[in-house]
């Protein structure tokens, strides 16, 4: 018998109409657990870089993660994973909500699509019977909309849809897949669902999900349990309120708006407001958001309320978690009112909520700088809201201009020329992030911005907090409850961090090492479905490297300890990167923009890149050496490396006109 | 004296989260917590975001014949599923049946020997849309109930009258 997983994948051939159930391999558990882990190993062994991603033999995998299903709390994760349209490297997204447990009540660990259909279908998967269907009468259709629809017309109210919006449909570059209060929006994943012609995925299911050793795990099950309520009456001292607690950042309750209003940029990540804040912003918010938010929501067996039931007198209910009530707010310059009610229409055309906004707010400054004009905007509104509404329906139908916004910032920019380029100032590898524009660079998150190969931050930040605490005092209170650091040393960095010392402190050693934790702790993640909001996002998780082997072993019967599961997500990480520099990532990819920060200090962050990929045991390019590969029995890539000459490639300067073009955009600041 | 054990529900508190199905299926699965599958759970929540409809339903009495007719709730503007809170095994809907045998399934308040502080649907329910109360109430622990036929036989009675019962009956002893 196969333990907290099933040991079954399904494989559906679209061009075909083909369905297999196909056994796995436990080996492969062993050596990359699942969920994000297996589901590279798949990418590499089956989508060879010269793949894109709209051809038909582009994979779409969703996965359950390894413990999904099981009692674990939080453990409800799905990984999608495939290559990006708009990156054009290993696109995954993750979305918690109820989608993988069903499908491992279902029997199945993950689903494996190729090819293409050619008409507009859905998949159904009931227990054993697993069907395509058409699809063509949900076309155009929303994503509540159709998961509404869909389990009418199975007459399953307990099924659960994954589905793509118009956006999907119509290929639009960050397109999302949602699934009820969840969605998996980083990459563009929704676009290659609709390339495929698949319009959503409903499961239902009615099978138990074993495991090895049930006393003990429950054991452990309960000691999370109550970590967690005590974590609930013992919030972190001398953080913002929003790093306090556990969950994705409690944004459905939290009034306190000061941390992001203040320190994350408006418009195109543009603008700073640090005086933004104040007793009278709070108090229209609060009234705005208190009657916004109807019910606190969970994802599957989990005791957090990170989402929210949403009502709006122009909207249906939707459902929204996290920083989504900000995105579109900040970036039209707007009012929390206008976040709620733009983000409800977004969800259903099934877009993401950090890019779209960049995207509509970088087209909001083309338009002020005469870039792009009223031709290419005809009967463009004058207010800001107004405008992103009508930018949102031009951008989901791929109309007019909208047709080359739909592609991102990045790539936008570059089609619309006439200096546009400029206003591309918050993408790294052709992503839009976060708009985070601060003044002093941050050792720690240089690295990360750089490396980050899961382009957004908050999938590798956590466990630390992101400022010095101002005494010694507050410093030693903080460190003395502190179990899941990996070793006393990381409790020294705290104790050592005094305010006013960025960019010289942390050293890059340090930085290198607290890296290195906060992305494994999202590796291991990310392969066993556990959120990151109980586990390697907020300081103090229940869930942590002491723990977390042990969890892990009693499930599935594997023999885990410390060592072994630090390995499996180095392992992890090193493959994801192995595919990406298989697609030409390198060194050059990897900057942060120009005015990521005010103060920027060159030879230092040179000196940062190189001690992070040697201390990673990848070479000056970012590539992992043959020797790091072997070592972690992944020959078959570095052999697939040297064949392909990847070592003896000549050093990929950064093109003059790049550098050039940040330089004064960093003087615009 | 007899101890009386409530639990009880307040659906304006639930998330929805299911926490309380993972765990009842976990222990009442042979060996115990050795799987976990929503559909054996002996609680349900009945749930439906875009209605703002969350109902946990305890798993009751199992019943052959399902009632002459069913219900529809609407508290506060909002409308519940049909039979949203009835507790019962019933042939109208699939709720509370063993997905393999189909047999009723019927919540035991989690009893064991020792016994638990709590069931563990009120422990694992953090929102304490669950909590979990015991009372005396006046009465016998164990009362003496009068057997299925007697209650049959008795509602007949009262039905038909006693002398069309007795005159079946005889008429059925003969044949």
């Amino acid at each position: 018998m196969r333990y907290a997983e099933t040991g079954v994948n399904l494989e559906i051939d679209l061009s075909r109409g083909n369905i297999e159930k196909e056994g796995s391999d436990p080996k492969l558990t062993e050596l990359h657990l699942g969920g994000l882990g297996t589901n590279a190993r798949i990418l590499w062994d089956r989508v060879p870089p010269e793949t894109k991603p709209f051809d038909p033999d582009n994979l779409l995998i969703f996965s359950a993660g390894l413990l999904a299903g099981t009692p674990a709390p939080g453990a409800n994760r799905t990984i999608v994973s495939t290559f990006s349209p708009q990156t054009l490297l290993m696109a995954y997204s993750i979305m918690g909500g109820f989608w993988a447990p069903e499908l491992k009540f279902a029997g199945y660990d993950k689903v494996i699509i190729r090819g293409k259909s050619p008409k507009l279908v859905y998949l159904w998967i009931n227990n054993d019977k697993v069907e395509i269907r058409d699809a063509s009468h949900l076309q155009g259709k929303g994503c509540l909309e159709t998961e509404e629809l869909i389990k009418q017309e199975l007459k399953e109210p307990k099924a659960q849809v994954a589905t793509i919006g118009l956006a999907g449909e119509n290929r639009v570059y960050f397109a999302s897949i949602e699934q009820g209060r969840s969605s998996a929006s980083r990459g563009g994943i929704g676009a290659v669902m609709g390339d495929k012609g698949l319009k959503a995925i409903a499961v239902r299911g009615k099978k138990d999900v074993n495991v090895a050793r049930p006393a003990e795990f429950m054991e452990l099950c309960n000691e999370v349990l109550q970590y967690i309520d005590h974590r609930a009456d013992n919030p972190i001292k001398g953080v913002p309120p929003i790093l306090a607690g556990l969950g994705s950042p409690q944004e459905m309750t939290l009034h306190d708006e000061e941390w992001h209003t203040a320190s994350f940029a408006w418009g195109n990540a543009r603008h700073r407001r640090k005086d933004f804040w104040n007793k009278k912003v709070e108090k229209k918010w609060k009234g705005i958001q208190d009657k916004a938010v109807e019910r606190l929501i969970s994802c599957y067996n989990c005791p957090m309320k990170c989402g929210g039931i949403i009502t709006h007198p122009k909207l249906e209910r939707y459902m929204m978690k996290c920083y989504s009530k900000l995105t579109y707010t900040m970036a039209a310059m707007s009012d929390l009112n206008f976040g709620f009610k733009i983000a409800g229409l977004a969800q259903e055309y099934g877009v993401d909520g950090y890019t779209t906004p960049q995207v509509m707010a970088f087209a909001l400054e083309l338009y002020e700088a005469g870039i792009l004009t009223d031709q290419d905007l005809p009967g463009f509104p004058s207010g800001n809201e107004e405008r992103f509404f009508y930018l949102l329906e031009k951008i989901v139908r791929r109309e007019g201009i909208g047709d080359v916004l739909a592609n991102g910032v990045y790539w936008a920019a570059r089609k619309i020329g006439k200096g546009a380029e400029e206003y591309d100032h918050n993408t790294i590898k052709k992503h839009e992030q976060i708009p985070i524009k601060l003044g002093v660079l941050n050792p720690i998150y240089y690295i990360m911005w750089s490396t980050g190969e899961k382009i957004n931050i908050t999938q590798i930040e956590g466990q630390i907090p992101q400022a010095p605490f101002a005494t010694k005092e507050e410093r030693e209170e903080f460190v003395k409850d502190w179990v899941q650091v990996p070793n006393e040393k990381f409790k020294e960095f705290i104790l050592n961090w005094e305010p006013r010392t960025l960019p010289h402190y942390p050293t890059s050693e340090a930085a290198c090492e607290l890296v290195e934790w906060q992305e494994t702790m999202h590796y291991i993640d990310d392969a066993t479905g556990i959120c990151a909001g109980l586990s390697s996002f907020p300081i103090k998780p229940p869930y942590h490297i002491h723990n977390l082997p042990r969890l892990i072993s009693l499930a599935t019967g594997m023999d885990i300890d410390e060592a072994k599961l630090w390995q499996i997500a180095k392992r992890n990480r090193n493959l994801i990167r192995a595919i990406n520099t298989r697609r030409g990532m390198r060194r050059k990819d990897e900057r942060p923009p120009e005015d990521h920060w005010r103060k920027r200090f060159p030879e230092m962050e040179a000196k940062l890149l190189d001690e992070y990929y040697k201390f990673k045991g990848w070479n000056n390019e970012g590539i992992p050496t043959k020797e790091t590969l072997d070592e972690l029995g992944l020959d078959y890539v570095s052999q697939d490396f040297e064949q392909r000459g990847v070592y003896k490639e000549k050093k990929v300067k950064v093109a003059k006109s790049d550098s050039k073009k940040e330089k004064s955009q960093g003087k615009k600041e | 004296m007899k101890k009386v054990k409530v639990i009880k529900i307040d659906v304006d508190k639930c998330n929805g989260c299911r926490a309380c199905e993972a765990i009842c299926s976990a222990f009442h699965s042979v060996p115990k917590y050795s799987s976990t599958n929503p559909e054996r759970s002996r609680i349900r929540v009945l749930f439906d975001p875009l209605r703002d409809v969350y109902v946990p339903v305890l798993a009751g009495e199992y019943t052959e014949a399902e009632c002459n007719g069913r219900d529809i709730y609407t508290i506060d503007g909002k409308v519940y599923d049909e039979c949203s809170f009835c507790r019962a095994s019933c042939p109208s809907r699939d709720l509370f049946k063993d997905p393999d045998s189909g047999l009723p399934l019927k919540c035991d308040m989690c009893e064991e020997e020792p016994p638990l502080p709590e069931p563990l649907c009120v422990k694992w329910c953090l929102s304490d849309a669950l909590t979990y109360e015991e009372r005396e109430e006046e009465g016998e622990e164990e009362e003496e109930k009068p057997d299925e036929m007697e209650i049959g036989l008795e509602s007949l009675v009262k039905k038909h009258g006693a002398k069309k019962v007795m005159d079946t009956v005889a008429r059925l002893a003969k044949e």
